[in-house]
């Protein structure tokens, strides 16, 4: 019970801290695809937090079994978020690299600083 | 016993992502990325959410990671070393961090079934599921029915993303930056993942086209169907070379099948309008209303399918392309 | 009915210009008549899927979203109509097609977000629209368009996160999505830490994609790099969303049940927008870019509208309101007419636009219009709105004639750097002789003078937007009364 509790926090830790981990890449970073690689930590960051509010005590994932009484299941409603969530991040990033690839053709860089110097 | 296992997933999870953020060679950088989208699955299975495990493990630690290499593939592989300004990040990122860990200190502690999510919307969902549409996978059923509209607005996100790297890639690139990228002649030279790519492709396929049509009853649907079956032919695409996996599957075929999923979509939400009901709203679709509803679903779970699948193999031809034009 | 605005947008794809603008232009005309609809305050509400209200998605149009729709589908059908000629110019043949499927998809994605009133459907189409506004933005010619993009992207796509924990915080202590439910569910919450959280969380993230004054260097060079037409489109209505939604969040949920907030909210953003209104109209002044200069003003111009809300008053909300309507007709209008100009002028710094009225006398005058009215000249369609503010600040209390000689001193420096642009139209030499005496093509003309027009249309018979604008004040304020 007591291990329970503090996995309850842990998980919401463990998304504070990857979350900025995430963040810290994106600011620090002066290459662009990190940049990118530290934005799908920080959007996975969040998908844990809404996964983690769905648990419930003895739950199970919630696909009704036919016959069975009594069943706790998990929350669904924050999963079908998170599914949507998931496929607008991997669109986000594609984008990204597109226009990361283009950036590379124009500049023959990919070093934040030294496009700012190109120009 | 499954505690300690999450303790220590989530530890992983942690220490990977820092990894992820130190390393200097961009190409170990995507690796771990993989590594930490699997983390990530298997640690939304332990939380009950096998159909986000599901995609994340095939659309997280796959389809993104294949982008990221074949966009790798045309750029740098390291990333140049650069001083200052990181320590003021940090200072910021670490104040930000404390006031959120602050925060979690009022939230409902993990599992507890008296928390405000499990009392309002959720229960009636699980409640009436059975009695409206009678599928027993309640996910489907709420991102298809209740919130098909978000799915909708999904299918064109994904569309969008489509149309634009499609639209960014499509100017003809400048002679000198033009570098073949490895995969172009894919791994035909090596015998050993020859013969067990060529074994796998048939099974992801079929096993795609299983959660496509399974949604209903276990994890699975549209998404997780169509990132698999993409996932399938890039890795034809991987080990027969970029040319052949387009003559399999041309590109003409797949924005058919972005445009014709997407519209597909609408299309039953319009037809539902002509019909009397509300846009999407399934019901007046057949004489019985349940039975309606399972219609819908099942055909609108085949436009996001087939416009995922058609958009992600598009973005990734889009990137491989680009390497091999001369 | 409600829904067809989208379904109409969003089913036209792949397709040129015509399609494109015949679409925009019925979404125009749906826009409008939704606004006949809601005029005498009833609000139209369609439950998406015929599932009720928490459970389902439901769709509302009140007042305030009847005339932020206005804006967004007028800009864009004003924009595509005036685009053809400028697009043809920037952007090869093949690629239109994807081009203009691109641009119906971030107006329908704009127009999704006014009518949404479940704050997750309000985060995808969000995206929708961001992900098309950084496509339309990187089509152009230009090749710092790219680094400039990448910035917004990064940006925009970190607001939309924030926008997307803060929903989840919420979510999390109420379990409901939909706007009005949360609000009502709200007042039980005993906890108020992850709430307050969760409002930074979203008036950050949002803060962001509408570029309020810290947190707004995507916006000079996104606008200043992308073609011309889009600038139009996007200058005119996408930061305006993101600003409607930050208003219409705060006021619908927050503001009535946590005490203090409306001190909170203010005492957090007026600083910040009576520092845009300044630092940004400053560095307008210095800008010899016509393109940029004019993108600047935007910023200063968005802080108006947030000094508006942040009063915390009817009257401020109202002319935050109008200020919405009247900024996206002064600045499409000057940015139109710049297109105009870039028709010819390949280089669009003031110092080589030297003697441009002689040569295009139409473009010229609907860009001085447009710029009175921006400056907020009596007549004008920005008199009303600066107005407005003036009279909100006063209201506002003790400190309101600060306020007020901010607003003052801010529109002496827009006169300064319109007056740069006149001066360089009308009474400077042309560095060059070799420009043919040409007006741009005639339906762009044709479409800047109709705004231009419009802005004094406005300026003297403001009674449409005026209604609508004080009963979205009235409608805001009384969720929080």
């Amino acid at each position: 019970m007591k291990l329970l509790e503090l996995l309850g926090y842990y998980n919401y830790w463990v998304f504070a801290i990857t979350l900025m981990i995430g963040l810290y890449a994106v600011i620090s970073k002066a290459n662009l695809i990190k940049k990118l690689i530290g934005l799908s930590i920080f959007q996975s960051a969040v998908f844990l937090m809404y996964i983690t509010m769905d648990k419930v005590e003895g739950g199970t994932a919630p696909i009704i079994q036919a016959g069975v009484e009594g069943q706790i299941y998990s929350n669904p409603l924050p999963q079908v978020l998170i599914l949507t969530a998931i496929v607008v991040g991997v669109s986000t990033l594609a984008l990204g690299l597109a226009i990361v690839v283009r950036i590379n053709e124009r500049y023959g860089t990919i070093e934040e600083h030294e496009i700012l110097d190109a120009d | 016993m499954i505690f300690v296992f999450a303790l220590f997933l989530l530890t992983l999870l942690v220490i990977t992502a820092i990894a992820i953020v130190r390393t200097e060679n961009l190409f170990v950088s995507v690796m771990l990325t993989s590594i930490f989208s699997l983390l990530m699955a298997a640690n939304f299975f332990i939380l009950d959410a096998a159909d986000v495990a599901l995609t994340e493990a095939a659309v997280g630690a796959g389809i993104t990671t294949v982008i990221f290499l074949s966009a790798l593939a045309l750029t740098a592989e390291r990333e140049k070393r650069r001083a200052g300004g990181q320590l003021i990040a940090l200072g910021a990122v670490g104040i930000l961090a404390a006031l959120i860990i602050y925060a979690t200190f009022d939230k409902p502690r993990l599992g507890d079934p008296e928390a405000p999510v499990h009392q309002h919307v959720a229960p009636w969902y699980l409640e009436k599921t059975p009695e409206y549409i009678d599928i027993p996978n309640v996910v489907t059923a709420i991102l298809s029915s209740y919130r098909g509209y978000d799915t909708l607005g999904e299918v064109f996100v994904v569309f969008t993303a489509c149309i634009g790297v499609l639209f960014i890639l499509g100017v003809r690139p400048p002679e000198q930056t033009a570098t073949r990228s490895a995969e172009s002649g894919g791994l035909r030279h090596h015998l050993i993942p020859q013969v067990v790519g060529r074994l796998l492709v048939p099974f992801i396929v079929l096993f795609g086209l299983y959660t496509q049509f399974h949604g209903e009853y276990g994890p699975g649907g549209g998404f997780q169907a169509g990132a698999i079956i993409a996932t399938g032919v890039i890795l034809y695409a991987l080990l027969e070379g970029e040319g052949e996996a387009l003559r399999a599957v041309p590109r003409s075929v797949l924005l058919g099948l972005v445009v014709g999923g997407a519209l597909l979509y609408g299309a039953v939400g319009v037809v539902c309008m002509l019909m009397g009901g509300a846009f999407l709203d399934y019901s007046v679709l057949s004489a019985d209303p349940v039975w309606g509803q399972q219609l819908g679903i099942i055909i609108i779970e085949a436009g996001v399918g087939m416009a995922v699948c058609g958009a992600l193999l598009s973005i990734f031809h889009a990137f491989a392309a680009r390497g091999t034009q001369p | 009915m409600l829904s067809a605005p989208l379904i109409i947008l969003l089913q036209p794809r792949g397709l040129a210009w015509a399609g494109a603008t015949a679409a925009a232009l019925a979404s125009f005309a749906i826009a409008v008549a939704l606004t006949i609809a809601v005029l005498d305050g009833q609000t139209q509400v369609y439950a998406m899927g015929g599932w009720p209200a928490p459970y389902g998605i439901e769709l509302a149009v009140d007042q305030f979203s009847a005339l932020v729709l206005l804006v967004v589908t007028g800009a864009g059908a004003g924009a595509l109509l005036a685009a053809r000629s400028s697009i043809d110019q920037q952007i090869e043949p093949e690629r239109q097609p994807l081009f203009y499927s691109a641009w119906l998809l971030g107006l329908a994605g704009l127009a999704g977000i006014v009518v949404a009133a479940d704050a997750f459907n309000i985060f995808v189409f969000m995206e929708i629209s961001s992900l098309s506004s950084y496509v339309l933005i990187a089509g152009g010619p230009d090749r710092r368009a790219l680094p400039a993009v990448f910035k917004y992207l990064i940006m925009g796509t970190i607001g939309a996160t924030f926008y997307l924990i803060g929903v989840g915080l919420i979510y999390m202590m109420t379990g409901t999505l939909n706007l009005a439910d949360m609000e009502a569910r709200l007042g039980d919450v005993t906890e108020l830490n992850p709430i307050l959280v969760a409002a930074g969380f979203i008036t950050i993230g949002l803060a962001l994609k509408a570029a309020v004054f810290p947190l707004h260097v995507w916006l000079p060079n996104a606008y200043t790099h992308s073609p011309h037409m889009i600038t139009v489109f996007l200058a005119a209505c996408a930061t305006k969303v993101a600003i409607y939604v930050l208003i219409r969040f705060d006021y619908m949920v927050f503001q009535s049940k946590l005490d203090d907030h409306a001190t909170q909210f203010a005492q957090f953003l007026m600083p910040l927008a009576i520092l845009g209104i300044l630092v940004a109209s400053a560095v307008a002044m210095f800008e010899g870019h016509l393109k940029r200069l004019l993108a600047t003003s935007s910023v200063a111009q968005i802080a108006y509208i947030i000094l508006g809300a942040s009063f915390v008053s009817e009257s401020g909300l109202a002319a935050s309101a109008m200020h919405i309507f009247n900024h996206a007709l002064a600045k499409g209008g000057l940015f139109l007419a710049v297109a105009c100009l870039a028709y010819h002028y390949r280089d669009l710094r003031l110092d080589q636009l030297g003697g441009a009225a002689a040569r295009m006398p139409f473009t010229s005058a609907a860009l001085v219009v447009c710029g009175f009215s921006l400056i907020g000249i009596p007549g004008t369609a920005g008199f009303i709105s600066k107005w407005l503010l003036i009279t909100a600040a006063l209201e506002s209390g003790p400190l309101g004639w600060i306020l007020v000689a901010v607003i003052l001193v801010s529109s002496l420096m827009a006169v300064v750097y319109i007056w740069r642009i006149v001066e360089t139209l009308y009474f400077s030499d042309s560095a060059k002789g070799d420009i043919a005496v040409a007006e741009a093509p005639y339906p762009m003309v044709l479409v800047t003078w109709l705004v231009a027009l419009l802005n004094i249309g406005f300026g003297l018979f403001p009674t449409m937007p005026l209604t609508l604008a004080n009963a979205s004040a009235a409608l805001l304020m009384g969720y929080s009364g």
